[in-house]
């Protein structure tokens, strides 16, 4: 096909009639010029790997929030006043409760699909900030984070670190026993910091704890507005460095620190993104009509004098809550003060710790590596064994501690003393990370010795000549095996339609070697 | 298609064949991929369509969870099969490039930074100062709205409860306690009269035993009758110290597994708490109705800074 008809052609088109698709890039483009730039990102090139959909779900659960959360806000009502139930569950009527708790009550029983949606709106958060901490790990073990890319990881440890505070905030507004204990807990942590402690828990809750009914709607506003917005500005800023400084990429056929390799952003990943999201939106949906998720009706209106049992956070929060079960009681008295280390530490200063952490990784690992180049192209964990043992030994270790926030529980279930399993946990947080790092470091050596890991066998076929000669030839690649062996190719900008060709592998010999088999 | 020639702007772009192998579907059956995206879909129209039925007839959880979760996921397989079988799958590339700029540019830029800062403050270091002043003062008086006003200063509101001396002891109905009410071995949550659901001041009265009980020296009187009351928020984190196990006669907190002996004053026993609970006095008047001798002689609670 030649240039010069393919203009013409095209040229052709739209003398004979005004198409109202080129009319209307026209009448945009006069005005913005918008026709190079909108076209380079149609051009956008998404690599094609299973990892990179984590942070999709992270953004769609995110859209999902959104949405539910609007729907949420029409009809809770963040007041403590005090009513007498009337509502339309029947085993709380007559009960004294806050107005908050009955309109949280009454939006799952009183408004149609309302209970989905809440539940809907629960899961997603729980979701949300899974598929973050995922995200972050594959980030993480594929060295994603290095230079370019330090400022996205920055904005993307920010984002997790809001998303954790809004699902506390979240989860405390129903005003139930058990949210309500969390906050009288929250209460706590902020008193024990040195110095200004008790100041910072008095203004937030306006008061000695539980204040005058303040905290709910001071809560709420947050919850609704004022982390939604920053984590909505973020977003937009993680997504706009994404497009400027463009996907990393696995290693592999034609793919180079120069390029991406994938697939256009339209219409293939806008298809499939898009589809994607109606996934991630039809599981969180299920989930909220299938699986029950913080039954607010049965724990009761939340009075700051009861308490239930097995009272736990949800899961973001359990390693935090972990850590404050397993911390020995030191507390230090002197010079007229008072210092509780076992609040402080485990709550306060270690979450401080770890996210200090978390955000200056990248440039403590350029400096004990002395790598400062660019990198785009994505390493194999295993290739990289002390990184690779280090995050999987912290992962360990945060797991232990999220375990460790149920010992009650544990030692219930499997008949044995708090205390033993109190004890088991002090040591295991400090022996299983140590193993685990051995463990993986060890794997990751044994791994990189290995030609061809992770790729799918293939069989050898060994052939007997009439002379007697052995010979050894491997099975052709089947399809799915690896990258296709085509050349990458920039993203053509006219395309001359004209008959549908034969499907790939129908025709043979076409220069395309996928092969196709009929079984 | 012919992608090694670079195009200038004024060239128009190459054309590319509908047969270039780049540009065709991935599917070795795309009838077969058509008819599967097109179930996908219907069924997600279906599911729509029966979660509205549902809705309209008063609405089930569990179905409307089922309906529209179908719905979405009809949807959802549909697209990205049409996504992945049918729409090209390249292998297509895009360019990359150093964001670094030219050495010349990064210092042009850096000067420029740094020559027009210092213009504007040359010879003016006491405009600087007066604005940096200003700017501090506006700092520190905006926390004056933004944090001062929401709340109270603390003082010594944290060292203090309700509890004075005499109070009657009431349950959590206001009803007030007559030292025939409990049995030994049963307990209560009991506030202050006049101070019912009070975060502060909730106790746990408890009858260990029918004959006076002294938890620790100094604590002679504190146990009329072998009722005996401690506050009953946790010294570790604050949690409602709910549970009173009769049979070891310990207190235990359900939130982080606190042990309280309550023979021996509230001794912490087991877990994180760091401090007894502490007790308050009891008496019991010639009515009968049992009372406090006087408040709680430490502040109750968790730990903070201001508490010596």
């Amino acid at each position: 096909m030649s240039v010069t008809s393919g203009v013409a052609g095209n040229g052709k088109k739209t003398a004979k009639r005004v198409d109202p698709v080129d009319a209307g890039v026209r009448w945009l483009d006069d005005r913005l010029g918008l026709a190079k730039g909108g076209r380079v990102f149609l051009d956008k090139i998404f690599p094609d790997h299973w990892s990179f959909l984590l942070g999709e779900i992270a953004l769609y659960s995110f859209v999902i929030l959104i949405a539910t959360g609007v729907f949420l806000s029409l009809y809770y009502n963040p007041s403590a006043a005090e009513v007498v139930y009337h509502g339309a569950y029947v085993p709380l009527r007559g009960v004294k409760m806050s107005v908050a708790y009955a309109s949280s009550v009454d939006l799952s029983f009183a408004v149609r699909s309302g209970l989905v949606i809440r539940q809907m709106h629960h899961w997603a958060a729980d979701v949300f900030i899974g598929s973050i901490a995922v995200h972050m790990c594959r980030i993480f073990f594929t060295g994603a984070y290095r230079k370019p890319r330090e400022l996205n990881w920055i904005i993307g440890v920010t984002l997790l670190t809001l998303a954790i505070v809004n699902g506390f905030l979240g989860y405390s507004l129903p005003d139930d026993l058990v949210s309500g204990t969390g906050i009288r807990l929250a209460f706590s942590f902020m008193l024990s910091i040195p110095l200004v402690g008790s100041y910072l828990g008095f203004f937030v809750f306006g008061g000695n704890y539980p204040g005058n009914g303040d905290i709910l709607p001071r809560f709420f506003i947050m919850h609704v507005l004022l982390l939604p917005l920053i984590i909505l500005g973020l977003i937009t800023v993680h997504l706009g460095l994404l497009v400027r400084q463009k996907h990393t990429q696995f290693p592999g056929h034609g793919r180079t620190e120069h390029n991406v390799v994938g697939s256009p952003m339209y219409p293939t990943f806008i298809a499939k993104t898009t589809g994607f999201l109606f996934m991630v939106s039809g599981a969180l949906w299920a989930l909220g009509g299938l699986a029950q998720v913080n039954p607010i009706w049965q724990f009761g209106p939340y009075e700051p004098y009861k308490i239930s049992y097995a009272v736990q956070p949800d899961w973001y929060m359990g390693w935090l809550d972990g850590a404050l079960r397993i911390m020995p009681s030191w507390e230090f008295v002197g010079f007229g003060h008072t210092i509780p280390f076992e609040v402080f530490l485990p709550t306060i200063l270690f979450p401080g710790i770890t996210f200090t952490l978390f955000y200056v990784w990248p440039f403590i690992e350029a400096k004990l590596t002395g790598d400062r180049a660019e990198h785009n192209l994505l390493d194999r964990p295993r290739d990289k064994p002390r990184r690779t043992a280090f995050g999987a030994g912290a992962l360990a270790f945060y797991f232990t501690l999220f375990c460790a926030s149920s010992t009650d529980v544990l030692a219930n279930f499997f008949q044995i003393s708090l205390n033993s399993v109190l004890w088991f946990f002090r040591f295991s947080v400090v022996i299983i990370p140590i193993v685990v790092a051995l463990v993986t470091y060890q794997m990751c050596l044994e791994l990189s010795g290995v030609a061809g890991a992770g790729k799918r066998k293939r069989a050898n076929v060994v052939t007997r000549s009439a002379e007697g000669e052995y010979d050894i030839t491997k099975t052709e690649q089947r399809p799915g095996d690896g990258p296709s062996e085509l050349a990458p190719t920039p993203v053509p900008t006219f395309i001359e339609l004209g008959e549908e060709p034969e499907p790939v592998g129908a025709a043979d010999g076409s220069g395309i070697r996928r092969i196709a088999r009929r079984i | 298609m012919s992608v090694e020639q670079t195009t200038s702007s004024n060239e128009p772009a190459p054309v590319a064949a509908f047969d270039d192998p780049h540009l065709q579907p991935y599917a070795k059956n795309p009838r077969r991929a058509e008819l599967v995206i097109g179930l996908c879909l219907f069924a997600g129209l279906l599911g729509f369509a029966a979660y509205g039925a549902t809705y309209w007839v008063g609405g089930q959880t569990q179905l409307e969870g089922v309906f529209f979760g179908v719905g979405l996921f009809g949807f959802g397989f549909g697209l990205s099969a049409w996504g992945k079988y049918l729409l090209p799958q390249g292998p297509f590339s895009e360019e990359r490039h150093t964001f670094a700029s030219s050495e010349a540019e990064v210092e042009a830029m850096s000067s420029a930074v740094t020559q027009r800062g210092t213009m504007m403050f040359r010879r003016r270091g006491f405009l600087g100062g007066l604005l940096g002043a200003g700017a501090a003062v506006m700092g520190v008086v905006l926390a004056f709205p933004l944090l001062r006003s929401l709340g109270p200063q603390p003082g010594k509101s944290l060292d203090t409860t309700d509890w004075k001396s005499g109070m009657r002891l009431v349950d959590v109905n206001g009803r007030p306690l007559h030292a025939s009410d409990l049995e030994v071995g049963g307990s209560l949550t009991v506030f202050p009269e006049g101070f019912v659901g009070s975060a502060v001041d909730q106790t746990m009265l408890l009858r260990a035993a029918s004959a006076d009980i002294v938890t620790r020296p100094g604590r002679e009187t504190w146990g009329p009758q072998g009722y005996l009351a401690y506050s009953k928020l946790c010294t570790h984190a604050g949690c409602p110290v709910g549970l009173y196990q009769e049979l070891t006669q310990q207190l235990l907190c359900p939130c982080h597994q606190s042990l309280f002996d309550v023979l021996q004053g509230g001794q912490q026993v087991f877990g994180p708490a760091p401090r007894p609970l502490p007790q308050l006095p009891l008496e019991i008047d010639s009515q009968g109705w049992i009372r406090a001798q006087r408040g709680f002689s430490e502040p109750v609670g968790p730990g903070f800074w201001e508490r010596s």
